[in-house]
């Protein structure tokens, strides 16, 4: 309960802090407007010589590209900037502030920063799925947006374990600044379903940065492609996650010597 | 000229010094880098397989050639950001290079080409690594090498001189990241980064003939990639050679009215 209250108060203080700046809004749009705009030329590049990829027809892969779009900002809004506030403190010492407050470390490193602005790019991301989703002229039922909730959920946290494990590095290395690099390079990945690429990325895909259960899986649920095995699968892949990226924390926690606060 | 010499050699060899301590650092950034050919390469070798073996002139091997040799350019092509000017002059950090008694652009230049050296170095495990999961098709005449070694370097001119003339909008507003961020598209689109030109519309490549961006990607990559004649190559370099000239001039130009407008405290 605390952990949520925590939570909610550090989010209203961030949208406060972004509600000043009302015309970031606009330029997020822009933004978000370039990004659509270069994703669905590649699209009709694609689907200029070809009317399937890999068994995906035009309207499914717009589908993929709308959760990848909606993922994406939660990433930047969420996830991302509080790792780098994590790095920053790590290699400035400054982690003491937040390691003396009376709350669970991980949670408080996990919810200090909230980018409001950056949903932007959740609502475009949800468009486009509705759009993908009434050109396929698929019927939704209850139980599939269930499944889509479900599974956006799940591998939002997967995203943040990974992403929460990779940043505990810096416990020991220091410099990971360009961890950042890193993540969006693998995550542009997800763009495209997973089961186009070669076995060795897709499993990478799937288990070393879980891009495909955050991004394939969902879009598999409005798609009528998930089956309930899947569904299973990532809550275990999930649990696991959640494990690994609390001992991992905490092991790197250890090495944590605050120098010049 | 002496001078200068002197201060390239020694800018170089700090950054080498400096980079080569950042080794992690450095690979995951090209880690990140590399998955961006890689995703290109995996769609447009699918639709060539689909396609019986070949789509707009390549096969997948020839696909695999030209994301591979992506992937050398595009570290070539690193250079000081828009981003890092945007932050030199919003902090005030330009102030102590004003102090040098040169150009601040000659460190940048400097400094990133002496990084190249640690780039490239590192690059080719990745490109072994690479070429033996994705089996380009290659045919390399000493011509076409020695035309790409210099291609290489006029692309990172090229991209040096477009984007500090973007970061240097910032001192006339700070609100410059949508900017960028479109900037970016349009070069992601008519650069043959997203695909090889010969694959878009013919508006588009038409486009493309009359701006800098395809001599940044598609071009140095095709020297190897394409067959192209002996008077192609040479007079792909000319047009380097003229954009770098293009890039230089308006440089110097917009730097003259810029620095009027700078004023920090500090730095």
């Amino acid at each position: 309960m605390n952990t949520i209250k925590l939570a909610w108060t550090y989010m209203r203080i961030g949208m406060l802090n972004e509600l000043q700046y009302r015309a970031n809004f606009f330029i997020q749009l822009f933004q978000s407007a370039v990004a659509v705009g270069t994703g669905l030329i590649g699209l009709s590049l694609v689907f200029g010589q070809v009317d399937n990829l890999a068994g995906w027809s035009r309207g499914e892969l717009l589908a993929v590209m709308g959760v990848h779009i909606l993922m994406g900002g939660v990433i930047r809004s969420a996830i991302q900037p509080n790792m780098e506030r994590l790095m920053n403190d790590v290699l400035n010492g400054t982690l003491d502030f937040a390691l003396t407050k009376p709350a669970d470390a991980q949670t408080l490193v996990s919810v200090r920063e909230f980018r409001f602005w950056q949903l932007t790019d959740v609502v475009v991301g949800l468009v486009i799925l509705v759009v993908a989703v009434t050109q396929l002229q698929a019927k939704m039922e209850a139980l599939q947006i269930v499944a889509f909730v479900a599974a956006l959920l799940m591998g939002a946290v997967l995203l943040y374990c990974v992403w929460l494990m990779v940043t505990s590095i810096a416990f020991w290395v220091i410099r990971v600044g360009d961890i950042v690099d890193l993540f969006q390079g693998l995550y542009a990945a997800g763009r495209w379903p997973v089961s186009v690429y070669p076995d060795w990325l897709r499993t990478g895909l799937t288990f070393l940065v879980p891009v495909a259960f955050a991004v394939t899986v969902p879009a598999e649920a409005m798609t009528n492609r998930l089956t309930g095995e899947t569904m299973l699968f990532a809550l275990g892949l999930t649990l696991l996650f959640v494990i690994l990226a609390r001992v991992v924390w905490l092991i790197g926690l250890r090495s944590y010597s605050g120098a010049s606060a | 000229m002496r001078r200068y010499i002197d201060f390239y050699l020694s800018s170089m060899r700090i950054s080498i010094l400096s980079q080569i301590q950042y080794r992690v650092a450095n690979y995951f950034y090209m880690i990140g880098m590399i998955t961006e050919p890689v995703i290109y390469l995996v769609v447009w070798s699918t639709i060539a397989n689909q396609q019986g073996g070949i789509v707009g002139g390549y096969t997948a091997g020839t696909f695999a050639a030209y994301y591979i040799v992506w992937t050398l350019v595009r570290n070539m092509n690193i250079v000081f950001t828009p981003f890092g000017w945007e932050w030199r002059i919003r902090e005030g950090n330009l102030s102590m290079e004003l102090m040098r008694p040169m150009h601040p652009i000659h460190n940048d230049i400097a400094y990133f080409s002496g990084w190249k050296f640690v780039v490239i170095l590192l690059w080719l495990p990745l490109a072994v690594f690479l070429t033996w999961v994705f089996k380009p098709t290659f045919d390399i005449t000493w011509m076409e090498a020695l035309v790409f070694f210099i291609a290489i370097w006029g692309a990172y001119l090229i991209r040096t001189m477009l984007l500090s003339l973007l970061g240097m909008i910032t001192f006339w507003t700070t609100r410059v990241s949508a900017i960028f961020e479109l900037y970016f598209g349009f070069e992601l689109i008519l650069s043959g980064r997203l695909v090889p030109m010969t694959l878009m519309p013919q508006w588009v490549q038409n486009l493309s003939n009359y701006l800098p961006f395809k001599w940044t990607f598609f071009f140095p990559i095709e020297t190897l990639v394409g067959a192209m004649s002996t008077q192609e190559l040479w007079a792909g370099v000319g047009m380097q050679v003229l954009w770098i000239t293009i890039g230089a001039s308006f440089l110097s130009l917009v730097w003259r009215a810029a620095i009027k407008q700078f004023s920090a405290v500090g730095g």
